[in-house]
């Protein structure tokens, strides 16, 4: 096994933990990889916020209908079931807490459960998107991100420094070393890689691990 | 009644500069694109309508439809939620430059603000934003133990809209995730344009599939073979 889970294996473990028929909203982007792995006999039923339930995968290349998209302005299929509904319904369904499961990615998470993951700081254009009503939108708040960053520094941290997505609005944190609930603004360790120790962990995640109970292994096939 | 005019030239007037205007879509799906470019026609033409702001989810993309207006010099603001796009170039220059405001909004609080100004309710409390650096200098209210941001209304002076079918009384059905925004829109502005791939009698569509009822809309003109903004996207094609 390798030292740490590659994105798509972050996605497949977050994908076990959908229940069959959930409904539930994956961010642009890498958490939209979390569809692909459904355990077999579930099927969640997807939202995306420009106004369709149930869609499915992209069409073949020459088959897109470009006005059959995603957020993320991909070409999509429908399920039987699908709906159409215009964007104030669509986010009535995201405020209104109708939703089981959203999952986004962060640039950075706080033991306290808020989320920075929607702006690096004022250079450049600044865009939202829906991110900021999704995190209040869902029964289950879930992020993936790889454990650090690129330079090596803990994404998960005791405050955030960058700018604000939403306060105390994740549940649960799916990394490429770990997952970790938030309980009572505490990082609680639930599963990790069986070849690292609770210190090296300790010493990329940038606040207190919480044991409460047994510690999991944190496994996925090789995808 | 009739609320059909014969071209797009009849559809816009009375367009004038330093009016706001919602144009429905998101990215390429619902964009009225022969709507738009016959603006950037009079535009060019005439040097109005200028000093534009724009509610759309988005700030254009490429060289076509809300991007070309903002590349002609049309447009003073954009209200949106992500103004980024595969190719934001339009936006961002002008951004950058510092000649175009910029009023980021979440994209459910754009909505919802959107709703409000249609329904007649000048502001509402969410929790979209709390805490964040989008509340900022927003009335806060706590309600059964919970932080909300209040959020004003938001209304058009006109609205353009695509949609699939139009009577001739307004009703006015939609294709696909074409409709996003723009039953919304067409309730929050005084004027709504709108551009119809097909118009039928009234009648024609049943009460039950109508999506935006005919009181809402103002003008109708029929685009049969109306543009994608996207597919133009995709093709390369440039307006500006």
């Amino acid at each position: 096994m390798s030292n740490k889970l590659s994105n798509a294996q972050i996605a497949w473990r977050a994908a076990q933990d959908i229940e069959n028929e959930a409904y539930v909203n994956l961010g642009i982007g890498f958490p939209e990889m979390v569809a692909k792995f459904q355990p077999p006999g579930r099927q969640a039923i997807f939202h995306t916020e420009n106004g369709i339930l149930n869609f499915g995968e992209s069409p073949p290349e020459g088959e897109e209908d470009w006005d059959l998209i995603n957020a993320g302005k991909k070409a999509v299929t429908l399920k039987p079931g699908a709906a159409f509904f215009h964007h104030a319904d669509s986010f009535a369904m995201v405020r209104g807490g109708h939703l089981d499961v959203a999952i986004l990615g962060a640039y950075e998470v706080a033991e306290n459960g808020d989320l920075a993951n929607w702006s690096t700081g004022p250079k450049g254009v600044p865009a939202v998107g829906g991110a900021m009503d999704l995190v209040h939108g869902a029964k289950r708040v879930a992020v993936i991100t790889d454990h650090v960053t690129k330079h090596g520094q803990p994404k998960l941290v005791k405050r955030c420094s960058l700018p604000l997505t939403g306060v105390g609005c994740v549940t649960r944190i799916y990394t490429s070393l770990a997952v970790i609930d938030i309980v009572d603004q505490r990082f609680v360790l639930r599963e990790k890689l069986a070849g690292l120790s609770l210190e090296e962990l300790q010493v990329v995640t940038g606040a207190e691990l919480v044991i409460a109970g047994d510690i999991a292994d944190l496994v996925a096939p090789e995808i | 009644m009739d609320k059909t005019v014969p071209d797009l030239a009849a559809a816009l007037a009375d367009i004038a500069d330093g009016m706001t205007l919602m144009i429905g879509g998101f990215g390429g799906a619902g964009a009225p694109i022969e709507l738009i470019h016959a603006l950037i026609d009079r535009f060019r033409a005439t040097g109005s309508p200028t000093n534009l702001t724009i509610v759309n989810n988005n700030a254009g993309n490429g060289r076509i439809g809300i991007a070309a207006m903002i590349d002609a010099g049309m447009v003073a603001k954009m209200i949106c939620s992500f103004p980024r796009s595969a190719d934001p170039r339009a936006f961002t220059e002008k951004y950058l430059a510092g000649q175009i405001e910029l009023e980021l909004v979440p994209q459910g609080t754009l909505a919802e603000r959107i709703r409000a100004g249609g329904a007649g309710i000048p502001a509402f409390y969410t929790p979209t934003s709390y805490g964040t650096d989008l509340a900022k200098g927003k009335p806060e209210a706590e309600f059964d133990g919970r932080m909300y941001v209040q959020e004003r209304w938001l209304k058009a002076d006109v609205a353009l809209i695509k949609a699939e079918l139009a009577d001739r009384q307004g009703n006015l059905t939609y294709r696909k995730a074409a409709r996003n925004f723009s039953p919304l829109m067409a309730a929050a502005a005084g004027l709504t344009v709108v551009q119809a791939t097909r118009v039928v009698e009234p009648g024609a569509i049943d009460p039950e599939q109508v999506i935006t009822p005919g009181l809402f809309v103002n003008r109708i003109v029929e685009i049969a073979d109306a543009q994608q903004e996207e597919a133009l996207m995709r093709a390369g094609v440039a307006y500006s």
